[in-house]
């Protein structure tokens, strides 16, 4: 409820006036150039969304993902290879495939969307990885966008991607999959960072009202540890 | 854009279905806890019925790519045929037959097992050109305490070394401090992540139903 209000008063006090500028996370500030020139040059763009179910407790990541699908789809519309995004559920890749189409909607191009854009390539870990690796070689991606829920299986993603000298930006809500990106991406965002993803991407007020939620939810959780520690050691706890 | 008439619809939909489930966790009233059981088996069916489709759609795409003659053909040749022989072996035999259980230990757990191997020679790939990629303080951090970790999780050919092994050791204690902190930090940032994505969705600026 604490989160609710404050996000809700921060976007409120957004629409009025302008809100601080958001610190500089260089993957992002590299995606948008690595979308232009990819664009510019008709090279497409893979989505890998990850293996989140939506009933689950995962399913943020996927939303993280989907939303930042839709952004990249509205820029790469107008690509002679349109964007093709991966998943792993069922479930995710129909909403991939709706994202995707909404996206292709508000350009203006909706008789240029194909189903085959958004596809599950498999049900388990692996299946799942292998079948994005294929597209990452078959389709000639020029960007890999890893952005869901995943486990060490990523990492034979972003080995592909690498291998084919693509750019790649990952994220995870997971800490084994986030440490194996770490090592084997060229660009990882790390915790909260992937959250961020949509007031990076200019989605609206309400994704920077959020971010500067979460800053101050953490910031008043850590207030809260360091008072229980004073608290532990006077002997008052 | 213009707009249609689903799509408020949609999103008034989305938007009272998450508040109803939402509520069930916090009050505990009777209507609400029926009304969110509903909402589950609901999304369990439409779940199965997902599968179907995503698999349908698996399958058009390898068989466009195979009449197509595209890069990877004989895969998706491969892939339908192992689709079809597969349907057709749990489907008259049924999912819990020995015929049905010899595809998935003979085949699929077999498959699965060489990409764990596979995924473990990636890894180190990945770590020993960590270096050459991101040369900075953080990774120089990182590739210590992978070394550490691993040098420390074992004794080397039997011999224990003192400060390393042990519930004293090196290893035990930046597993103890250092590590629990930072997991315990990433966990922390990612919680209010997902708490503030799940608001989005609710307060339908996060459409991921594409409305």
């Amino acid at each position: 409820m604490v989160f609710f209000f404050l996000m809700s008063g921060i976007a409120l006090y957004g629409n009025k006036r302008p809100l601080p500028p958001l610190r500089s996370i260089n993957p992002f500030t590299k995606l948008g150039k690595s979308i232009g020139i990819s664009v510019e040059a008709g090279k497409r763009i893979h989505l890998a969304l990850g293996r989140g179910l939506i009933t689950s407790v995962n399913a943020a990541s996927s939303y993280i993902g989907l939303n930042v699908m839709q952004r990249i789809a509205r820029v790469a519309t107008v690509s002679d290879r349109p964007p093709v995004a991966t998943s792993g559920d069922a479930s995710l890749s129909l909403l991939s495939q709706d994202s995707l189409k909404s996206a292709y909607r508000s350009m203006g191009v909706q008789s240029q969307f194909n189903l085959s854009s958004g596809r599950l390539t498999g049900v388990t870990p692996f299946s799942y990885a292998v079948g994005a690796i294929s597209v990452i070689n078959d389709e000639e991606s020029a960007i890999d966008v890893m952005l869901g829920n995943f486990g060490s299986e990523v990492v034979l993603i972003a080995d592909a991607s690498e291998r084919n000298g693509n750019a790649s930006l990952a994220g995870s809500d997971q800490l084994l999959a986030q440490a194996v990106l770490y090592a084997s991406s060229e660009d990882t965002l790390i915790g909260e960072e992937m959250f961020a993803a949509g007031a990076y991407l200019k989605s609206g007020v309400l994704h920077r009202a959020s971010l500067y939620a979460q800053d101050t939810m953490r910031w008043l959780i850590i207030l809260g540890i360091l008072i229980g520690v004073l608290l532990k050691l006077m002997g008052i706890l | 854009m213009k707009p249609r008439i689903r799509d408020p619809f949609s999103a008034s939909l989305a938007i009272a279905s998450g508040l109803i489930v939402l509520l069930g966790y916090f009050l505990d009233t009777p209507l609400l806890m029926s009304i969110r059981q509903i909402f589950i088996q609901w999304s369990i069916i439409l779940m199965a019925f997902a599968l179907m489709i995503g698999v349908t759609n698996l399958a058009i795409v390898h068989w466009r790519k195979l009449t197509l003659g595209s890069i990877g053909a004989m895969y998706s040749a491969v892939i339908l045929f192992s689709l079809i022989i597969t349907i057709g072996v749990v489907g008259y035999f049924g999912p819990l037959s020995s015929f049905s259980n010899q595809i998935y230990s003979s085949v699929l757990l077999p498959i699965e097992s060489s990409l764990m191997a596979i995924l473990t020679v990636s890894m180190v790939y990945a770590l020993a050109r960590l270096l050459r990629r991101k040369f900075n303080l953080f990774s120089i951090i990182f590739l210590a305490t992978v070394i550490i970790v691993l040098a420390g999780a074992v004794p080397l050919m039997g011999i224990e070394i003192p400060g390393l092994h042990g519930v004293e050791g090196l290893r035990s204690m930046m597993l103890r401090l250092p590590a629990l902190a930072g997991v315990r930090g990433i966990l922390l940032g990612v919680a209010l992540g997902s708490v503030a994505a799940g608001l989005r969705v609710l307060l339908s600026s996060d459409r991921p139903y594409g409305g």
